[in-house]
């Protein structure tokens, strides 16, 4: 049935409508999982591995147990059910089995009265190891076939040649999601032998199959909430503390609540995967695209995690927003014993957007052409096969559109001014304006949309009718990025109404709305609300005879037929909508099929001032075009834009989660760098809207998608000041200033 | 040991653990949750507080140092239900996403104008650069304290 669009609402699709959590928010008053609390309520601490591998030789709780306050001390060997989790694969012990596989993993969890003596138990448990070399290098790793995929893409013919042949190693280092709100779970007993938990999280429902499967309690035992989320970037998409603080609530009897603290949250969630990534372009006189071949490896750390996911996302995209008839890879997620990779925004096609517009910039140079010409001549079009798995794409693609958008942005203006604080290195005066060179770069990044590779991806809701207003029901985990109000927006804009509640429902109540991951909740769970209240409009309209739905009942040729009391004369009315995406197949043996249900495409210019004499980089601007489909709430996508591109900035020329020897050195705000009001660049955005094949309205979700591109575009800036190829990220002073070009790998 | 601490206007006399912050003090003792912890090592200023005039990361404060201080918290800025127009601003321009950062962003830029009222943008961006937002990108923050200082002029 067609959507018939109800005017007079005032809060429907297309506008700015302010979020309904955003006055808790800006008075103090929305709880966070980390706010919760409880009369009679014990806190839970961790203790963790301090070695990256060793065997636990000892392990002894008593002087834990001894202490006054403490409450309950768990191990592995309290684990009632399955002994492993994981969301893919299960793999990871709730708790060390004997070996710790990473640093920081965590051995045994305690609650006590006070978070002091929590802490101070963990501590107190008795701990023997016998270290073992850990396994720090992921080519290592994959040479001794320690790996969590291996994947190969072959399409076209592996014996054709370009005339014109660019080759570059890459690396991208391994990058904290830092969302400000830390891990947090509170478990509280029903008195029956169930739980409620309420816990960070991108999708409860995930998180709650591994926990029942973990405590061996049927489903209907334990229940999961969504809670308050301050971020989550892919962070909260494994578990982390939720079957311990389960386990120390069962143990004990009594509410439970655990907080990491921040130094705890680096070590507790899985990381951006860091990359090594060799490429060989080849193009013909004219720069078309004939061949591209890649060998890349990704490390995964010491768990599964959904590193296979990562690693077919980067695989597939690994020629990025580009038609290419012949096209090599050999993809590899590493298992070693490093910190655990995952989730974070734009999850494994950051990693190939670096490696393979880096390429196009230097496929341009060695051709002589303009950076955007090179991009423009190969654009990928609706119509066209995927570079690499050959799929035909479907729905709207405007790789042309946003690349000529961000070029018609105007550039700022020459730096004509002493001011320090517009200049590198800041008010630490140290450049001159007159030592500063200024460089210009683009990029151009595409992601799929949802989830991929066959899987039966869904997104439930249900859209009720009461005389107070409609309620919209789902567990799809709002963190921040507005999907509470999309949801409001696109029942308001089909059931005539601004009388729109958003419900969060517990796994009890709801099926899956899948995870806040893959910028899917836009289209999902919002094609989920879409639906229900399609349904819900067109059932009312049906049982009243009318023709029209409003605001204050149903009518009939102008003519009120049924008023919303009397529509609700028997209790609400609802619609239930399990929603699906086209489907998507498992590639074959080459990497070959329709594996993606939908792609969106974006790009960046970055503007940066440098000094090339110390290294020191201001990025000054990044402008952005991007694809939305259709575009429900502008300031929210532009808050997206703004946002994601930071996280961009960040991976460009800051962030690094330093590792040594599977140690993580730098895990606290203080040593890990996230760019603050003085390291933002100004930025410019221009929406281009072309409906797609599917999702509310033509929409699309568009929250990965600044952050992929941003980051070569900074990197080319750069290396467009400076003159100098840029191998990997982040950029720091010593590869501005040294050789940067890394060896080339020779061909495997 | 017992505190007597003036918050939102309001004496509160109460009793701290000697290795407490007052940003733990204000959460856990007095139940003021706005007020948020995330890095507890003055680096973000999600904790932020007017301490005694002064705009501090409470998380830096010992609670038994802040003994006979004046404290302002979130919760202080919008007493009787009427927001602070750095509320309203933050709110009207889309600068909360996942709000973690949000109260610290108030405190910090309510004292802003309290010590500034017409800052530059330099000003802003420097004033505010001891709160971390990794949600934003800033850009929605720094629109909504220019409305703020074109209306305060």
């Amino acid at each position: 049935m067609t959507t018939r669009i109800t005017s007079g609402v005032k809060g429907g699709i297309g506008t700015s409508v302010l979020r309904p959590d955003g006055e808790p928010k800006v008075i103090g008053n929305f709880a966070y999982a980390s706010d919760l609390s409880s009369e009679n309520m014990l806190w839970g601490a961790t203790l963790r591995s301090p070695h990256a591998h060793a065997r636990l030789t000892k392990l002894d709780t008593a002087p834990a147990l001894a202490m006054a306050g403490v409450r309950a001390v768990v191990t592995q060997d309290d684990v009632p059910g399955e002994p492993l989790f994981g969301q893919e694969e299960q793999d990871q012990p709730v708790l060390c089995d004997g070996t710790a596989r990473y640093w920081g993993e965590p051995v045994a969890v305690v609650a006590a009265e006070d978070e002091e003596t929590a802490r101070r138990a963990a501590a107190a448990i008795l701990v023997e190891w016998e270290p073992v070399a850990p396994v720090d290098d992921p080519d290592r790793a994959a040479d001794e076939g320690s790996t969590f995929r291996e994947m190969k893409i072959r399409r076209g013919d592996e014996a054709a040649m370009g005339s014109v042949v660019v080759e570059g190693f890459y690396e991208t280092a391994t990058q904290d999601q830092a969302p400000l709100g830390p891990e947090a779970g509170f478990a509280i007993p029903d008195g029956e032998g169930g739980l409620d938990l309420y816990l960070t999280s991108q999708w409860i429902h995930v998180d709650h199959r591994q926990i029942i499967a973990c405590l061996d309690m049927e489903p209907d035992q334990i229940r999961c909430h969504p809670a308050g989320i301050g971020g989550a970037f892919g962070s909260r998409e494994d578990i982390s503390l939720h079957i311990h603080v389960a386990m120390l609530s069962l143990a004990t009897g009594r509410p439970v609540k655990m907080v990491y603290d921040r130094s705890e949250s680096f070590v507790g969630h899985v990381k951006r995967h860091p990359s090594r990534m060799w490429y060989r372009h080849e193009a013909d006189d004219e720069g078309n695209l004939v061949k591209v071949t890649a060998r890349l490896v990704f490390d995964g750390g010491a768990y599964a995690h959904t590193s296979r996911a990562v690693l077919a996302n980067a695989a597939f995209f690994t020629v990025g927003a580009y038609r290419c008839d012949n096209v090599v890879v050999d993809a590899i997620a590493a298992k070693t014993n490093n910190p655990p990779c995952g989730a974070m925004r734009g999850f494994g096609a950051v990693q190939t957007c670096f490696g393979s517009e880096m390429q196009m910039d230097r496929l341009a140079e060695a051709l002589d052409m303009d950076p955007l010409d090179i991009r423009r001549r190969n654009a990928l079009a609706p119509g066209d096969p995927l570079a690499t798995s050959g799929q035909i794409i479907e729905g709207s693609l405007p790789t042309l559109a946003v690349i000529d958008a961000v070029e018609a942005i105007p550039l700022p203006d020459p730096l004509d001014d002493d001011d320090p604080r517009l200049l590198p290195g800041g008010t630490g005066l140290t450049s001159p304006a007159s030592s500063v060179v200024r460089g210009v770069g683009y990029a151009v990044g595409v992601k799929n949309l949802a989830f991929s590779e066959g899987f039966d991806d869904f997104a439930e809701a249900r859209v009720v009718m009461t005389t107070a207003g409609v309620e919209v029901h789902t567990a799809a985990m709002e963190v921040g990025q507005g999907l509470v109000t999309v949801c409001q927006q696109i029942a308001r804009t089909i059931l005539g109404t601004d009388q729109v509640a958003v419900v969060w429902d517990d796994t009890s109540q709801i099926g899956s709305a899948g995870s806040t991951s893959a910028s899917r909740q836009t289209q999902m769970t919002g094609g989920a609300v879409h639906a229900a209240s399609v349904g819900l409009r067109d059932r009312i309209i049906t049982e009243h005879e009318g023709d029209e739905l409003r605001e204050d009942g149903v009518y009939r040729n102008g003519d009120r037929v049924a008023t919303i009391a009397e529509i609700c004369a028997n209790g609400p009315v609802e619609y239930h909508e399990r929603f699906r995406h086209p489907e998507t197949f498992e590639p074959d043996e080459n990497g070959q099929g329709d594996v993606h249900a939908g792609l969106v495409v974006a790009a960046h210019r970055a503007v940066v001032d440098v000094d090339p004499e110390l290294g020191l980089v201001r990025v000054i601007r990044v402008d952005t075009a991007q694809d939305v489909g259709k575009a429900l709430n502008p300031q929210a996508i532009t808050g997206q834009l703004e946002g994601g591109i930071m996280q961009g900035v960040g991976l460009a020329v800051m962030e690094q989660l330093v590792v040594d020897r599977g140690v993580i050195k730098n895990p606290t705000f203080t040593d890990y760098l996230i760019p603050t009001f003085v390291d933002a660049p100004d930025v410019e955005t221009r929406i281009i809207e072309e409906g797609d094949h599917w999702g509310p309205f033509g929409a699309k979700g568009i929250g990965e998608s600044p952050t992929i591109s941003s980051t070569p575009a900074i990197v080319a800036a750069i290396s467009n000041a400076i003159g100098k190829d840029l191998t990997r990220v982040p950029v720091l002073p010593e590869d501005i200033i040294g050789n940067a070009a890394l060896e080339v790998a020779p061909l495997s | 040991m017992n505190v007597t601490i003036t918050i939102n206007g309001e004496e509160r006399a109460f009793s701290v653990e000697g290795h407490e912050s007052l940003l733990s003090a204000l959460r856990t003792e007095l139940g003021l949750a706005g007020t948020k912890d995330a890095c507890e090592q003055g680096e973000c200023g999600s904790c932020t507080v007017i301490f005694d005039g002064e705009s501090v990361c409470s998380c830096l404060v010992m609670a038994a140092d802040a003994d006979g201080s004046t404290v302002t918290t979130v919760e202080g800025l919008a007493p009787d239900g009427v927001l602070h127009r750095v509320q309203e601003a933050m709110l009207a321009e889309g600068a909360v996403q996942c709000g973690f950062c949000t109260p610290g962003f108030v405190v910090a830029g309510s004292h802003l104008l309290e010590t500034n009222p017409h800052p530059t943008e330099p000003e802003i961006r420097e004033a505010l650069s001891g709160n971390i937002c990794r949600c934003t990108g800033y850009g929605a923050i720094l629109r909504a304290f220019e409305i703020v200082t074109r209306e305060g002029s």
